[in-house]
């Protein structure tokens, strides 16, 4: 089973490292962990893909919470979500040859060019990740230079998103 | 206790960081702490120095003594231990310290030196990022980079560390931090959004059904542990007992919760626990499991433990729930108030008398034994006469880690809480000595025995100049059977007695192969007695059966530190054993 948590944390030094020791030393599965700063300069948001079963998560879950300052853990894959991906991808498309077709594939993803160089394109995508991962196929037969995800982010729909809000 | 200076009511004052940090410690109640210096924590002993009326100060002989007298301390006391190190190695030396504490769930408040903020990153002299080194082994952890955090860093981290499941708390302290001056504001609130203030209770629903699975129960069990002895619920629990009549067992970091010496004692459980507590959790049909983990060296066989048992899962730390054994009811909570709870509406089991029965007859026939006509002294022996010695007074016990340690568990009959002192997690040799110093502190007037083998002796044996330096009168019961003992039982067990390294004596001696002929090592090595009289410590050896009792009795009765070096034999196991990932019917017995 894939579960989407999403943990609340306090923005300090060492935070990051302390959860990715944790969820090493235990042995958990991370498929992608995604931080960023949130709407209130002392929080950060930290979101994980976890893989397994609900004893997994639980156990995860429980791991997390423990550490001091991880304010609040949510598997929100339970929930109602909106899930993204984004990436960046340097392609080899030169004027004589792909080029139009892979302007074309990034028409058809919703994809968008972003650096035009002399035989390759950047190109920025997010979605889901099975979206990112389809286009990526489609990109492979050109020549994939370089790539770089951010891994996914989620958030539940809905009004009770709010950082600092309890439930 | 305030230690703000009378003359000002203001909020700030003008002090130096190792000031405002030792000054923090006294406003905690801090009365001692094992402190060894260095470059990079000069400022804190000095500031130690100007707070001594408040504070004593201990000196270890290495920073990891220093450590496990805190925690001795904290064990005894249930209040933090306190110690402190300088940076690089003598910070390092404290990681095991941290460790133990972290796996036994005691309250430590460790403070580190740290170089200078400018060059920390630079590999600078005796630099090791020891917060990194040390995260997943707090509870909490600091880097403190600007002295007005020190008096809201402190608070957190005494409350981090003693409330809740306890733990350790690293304070790490660079050098700058401790010589800057500043006001600083004293009442500064914590900043602990993630961590939960209020100790959790159990739900009254939650009551009700451990009650009415206690009320349908014909074999009922009690599995206590820790969490008991650190929520200080062995009062609530020998209530209970007295109660329902339901008999108890204990892990080895819960002996003392209930006296061994009751009749539904049933001990201790596990590996190295007794048969009947064994024979009890595999037949019984409820187990009422309070403040424990079901570590390994519990449960053997995870599966096959207490298979035919529904399980009520007292613990205040939700990720033990469910960790290991999937319990029917779990519960989240603080165990004293759970057993508070159901104390006032559990009543007397009248059904389960055949139960108790069959646990009494398995305790008369099964009993923990050896053999008492052997010629010389066994370590079992020895310990029973020191139980038997000093049942009558305060007496508190550390161990080392090894088969004297089990023995111990097994023969030393507890009577109260916080009078057992064993690194039961992490199982680290070397404990016995600086735990039993940090007791000694703890309750002066107690009789505070480490009963030790001379391999785990040797691992903080100087720690002995401590004993003599700050007069502490703490007593050394040393096993010594020139061996690794435990190791040395599984080499019998499991490996055709094939000796690698595990005797102490020189390389060239027979038993170095296994190949001695007799019960006891040739020559003994190295000369405890010369050591313990070369640090200043009184010291006799025995080494006839007959002897022993004179030899104990002189040994308590002596008015400071005191060795008492046991020639015990080498071949002697510690019985019954249950081999790794087996279940009781696996257990050995012979």
């Amino acid at each position: 089973m894939r579960h989407v948590l999403s943990a609340l944390v306090q923005n300090v030094p060492g935070v990051l490292s302390h959860v990715a020791g944790m969820l090493a030393s235990r042995g958990y599965n991370i498929d992608s962990l995604a931080v960023g700063e949130t709407e209130v300069p002392d929080l950060s948001r930290m979101t994980f893909v976890v893989v397994g079963d609900e004893h997994v998560l639980e156990q995860v879950r429980g791991q997390l919470q423990k550490i001091v300052t991880v304010v609040k853990v949510d598997d929100i894959s339970s929930k109602e979500y909106v899930e993204r991906d984004l990436m960046l991808l340097k392609v080899h498309a030169p004027p004589d040859g792909g080029r139009s077709e892979v302007r074309e594939l990034v028409e058809i993803f919703r994809a968008k060019i972003v650096d035009v160089g002399a035989e390759e394109l950047m190109i920025e995508i997010s979605g889901r990740e099975n979206k990112i991962v389809a286009f990526v196929e489609r990109m492979r037969p050109y020549g994939i230079r370089e790539l770089v995800r951010t891994g996914r982010i989620a958030m539940v729909r809905g009004g009770l998103g709010k950082v600092g809000k309890s439930e | 206790m305030s230690t703000r200076p009378e003359t000002t009511n203001q909020k700030t004052q003008m002090m130096t960081g190792a000031d405002v940090l030792v000054a923090s410690l006294v406003e905690h109640g801090v009365d001692v702490i094992f402190a060894y210096p260095g470059g990079a924590s000069m400022p804190l002993h000095q500031a130690l120095r100007r707070y001594s009326d408040k504070i004593r100060t201990v000196l270890p002989r290495h920073e990891q003594g220093g450590g496990f007298a805190a925690q001795g301390y904290a064990r005894t006391t249930g209040k933090p231990g306190v110690c402190m190190a300088t940076s690089g190695p003598g910070a390092t030396n404290l990681v095991t310290v941290i460790a133990d504490a972290k796996l036994d769930s005691i309250p430590l408040i460790c403070i580190t030196g740290q170089v200078p903020t400018s060059v920390i990153g630079s590999d600078a002299f005796q630099e090791t990022p020891i917060v990194e080194v040390c995260r997943g082994i707090t509870k909490h952890h600091y880097l403190v980079t600007d002295i007005a955090d020190i008096p809201r860093v402190v608070r957190e981290a005494f409350h981090v560390a003693t409330t809740g499941r306890p733990g350790p708390v690293l304070i790490d302290l660079p050098k700058n931090v401790q010589i800057d001056k500043m006001s600083v504001r004293w009442d500064a609130p914590m900043n602990l959004p993630g961590y939960v203030v209020s100790t959790p209770r159990a739900k009254p629903e939650q009551i009700n059904q451990i009650a009415a699975a206690i009320k349908l129960a014909k074999r009922p069990m009690v599995y206590a542990g820790g969490g008991i002895i650190a929520s200080n619920a062995s009062e609530e629990l020998r209530e209970f007992v007295a109660k329902t009549g339901i008999p108890v067992t204990m892990t080895v970091m819960g002996l003392g919760a209930f006296p061994n010496t009751d009749a539904l004692s049933m001990d201790m459980l596990g590996m190295h626990g007794s048969a009947y507590a064994n024979w009890a959790v595999r037949d019984c049909d409820l187990l009422i499991s309070l403040g424990v983990r079901f570590d390994d060296r519990v449960t053997g066989k995870l599966l096959e433990f207490a298979k035919q048992a529904k399980i009520v899962h007292v613990d205040i730390d939700p990720s033990e729930l469910n960790k290991n054994k999937q319990a029917h009811i779990p519960v989240c909570a603080d165990v004293k108030a759970t057993l508070q709870a159901l104390n006032e509406i559990v009543e007397r089991k009248t059904d389960i008398g055949s139960w108790v029965e069959q646990c009494k007859k398995w305790k008369a026939d099964t009993p923990f034994k050896y053999d008492e006509n052997f010629d010389g002294i066994l370590q079992q022996h020895a310990i029973r006469e020191l139980s038997d010695l000093t049942q009558d007074r305060e007496t508190v016990i550390a161990v080392g880690v090894g088969q004297h340690q089990m023995w111990s568990a097994q023969f030393y009959q507890f009577q109260q809480p916080r009078t057992w002192l064993s690194s039961s997690g992490l199982g680290t040799m070397g404990f016995g000595l600086p735990a039993a110093m940090g007791a000694q502190m703890a309750r002066p007037d107690a009789l505070v025995v480490d009963i030790d083998g001379d391999g785990s002796f040797q691992m903080n044996i100087q720690e002995l100049a401590t004993c003599h330096c700050e007069n502490i009168p703490v007593k050394i019961l040393l096993m010594n059977n020139q061996h690794l003992g435990m190791v040395v039982q599984w080499e019998d067990r499991f490996m055709d007695g094939k000796r690698a390294h595990t005797y102490l004596g020189p390389v060239h001696h027979a038993e170095a192969l296994g190949d001695g002929k007799n019960a006891f090592a040739k020559e003994r090595y190295p000369d405890f007695v010369m050591i313990a009289k070369g640090y200043g410590c009184a010291a006799e050896s025995v080494s006839k059966k007959s002897d022993l009792r004179a030899a104990l009795e002189e040994m308590i009765n002596h008015n400071g530190p005191y060795l008492l070096d046991v020639e015990v034999p080498y071949q002697e196991h510690v019985l019954p054993m249950i081999p790794t990932n087996g279940t009781a019917n696996d257990m050995i017995l012979e």
